[in-house]
């Protein structure tokens, strides 16, 4: 999608942190000298466009609850249907198709280990593939969001 | 004195902020009406959190496929133990890297244990970005693979509150 120069400057300006307070789009449309209303609309059309999955928080997950990378070695012809099963499961963020064996890429969220032990075990006997289960040890670089100034 | 959210409460704002706050003037405003609570008893809430670290950040959380950054490859490599704490850091400082990650082996199918995500506009400059990156750390002849994404199935945040929590409806 196009993205305008409010847009640029929005998620340059609010990627890391934002405003907590009753009216945070109004506090960040004064940080930026723009109305309320062009930050709200600006916010929709990126929300619209694909390009903004959502304003608000970031969970620890080392603090938030368990999570772990899941891989799992699809064969093509059953691709779709195994992707929209995994799709299927509220506890399934990032789903990615990558070029390896192990294709599948997914991570899943849950309350507690056991929460997540048990959807993979549900996972393996729904799928019958044995899934590659790569829970974080250590964290060098968290995801902090990145500039976009430069996108197309 | 404002009042406290009840357990319910709590939990039913934690699942909502999971979605993200809705586009409107007074956000909080609105989940409150949604949970039956008041908006300060909401805001204290979501200060509370973000005080104690339960959040990484709080923000615009963008889809850098849909914005252009198409080719985001992971770099998986099969790090000495010893030293795999030393090259995660220093790769974690590295410009460029997005991501960096020390997970388990899972031999013999699985023989990687750090693992970087580096996004960008053009294969071919992640390619040239992590061939340099690797040289400049002296990781070029570490066994490692690149995994280029090729399609994005389902992007969104992580769901760790307990589902089947009742919520009102919206509106």
């Amino acid at each position: 999608m196009q993205i305008d120069a409010l847009s640029r400057r929005l998620i340059d300006r609010f990627q890391h942190g934002m405003p907590l307070c009753a009216e945070p789009y109004r506090a960040m449309a004064e940080a930026l000298d723009c109305s309320e209303a062009e930050v709200l609309a600006c916010l929709e059309a990126l929300e619209h466009g694909g390009g903004l999955s959502r304003v608000g928080p970031v969970f620890e997950h080392s603090r938030a609850g368990a999570s772990t990378l899941v891989a799992l070695a699809v064969p093509e012809a059953r691709l779709e249907s195994v992707a929209a099963l995994i799709n299927s499961y509220p506890e399934v963020n990032h789903n990615y198709l990558r070029e390896h064996r192990y294709n599948l890429w997914f991570v899943v969220t849950g309350p507690d280990q056991a929460h997540v032990e048990a959807l993979l075990a549900r996972i393996e006997a729904e799928t019958g593939l044995t899934p590659l289960d790569l829970p974080m040890r250590a964290a060098y670089r968290i995801d902090l969001g990145f500039p976009i100034g430069d996108a197309p | 004195m404002t009042a406290l959210l009840d357990d319910l409460q709590t939990l039913q704002l934690r699942r909502l902020l999971e979605a993200g706050l809705p586009l409107v003037a007074r956000p909080y405003q609105l989940l409150a009406e949604r949970i039956g609570a008041s908006e300060e008893a909401v805001l204290d809430q979501v200060r509370r959190w973000n005080d104690s670290g339960l959040f990484r950040r709080m923000g615009l959380v963008i889809k850098h496929r849909a914005l252009g950054f198409r080719a985001n490859a992971m770099l998986v490599m099969d790090i000495p133990d010893e030293i795999v704490d030393a090259v995660g850091q220093r790769l974690g400082r590295a410009a460029g890297i997005n991501l960096c990650y020390q997970r388990p082996r899972r031999l013999p199918d699985w023989p990687y244990n750090l693992f970087c995500m580096v996004h960008g506009r053009e294969r071919e400059q992640v390619c040239q970005l992590i061939a340099a990156l690797l040289a400049e750390q002296g990781l070029s002849d570490v066994p490692h693979q690149l995994l280029f994404s090729t399609r994005a199935f389902k992007q969104c945040g992580g769901r760790y509150a307990p589902p089947a929590m009742p919520v009102a409806a919206h509106g």
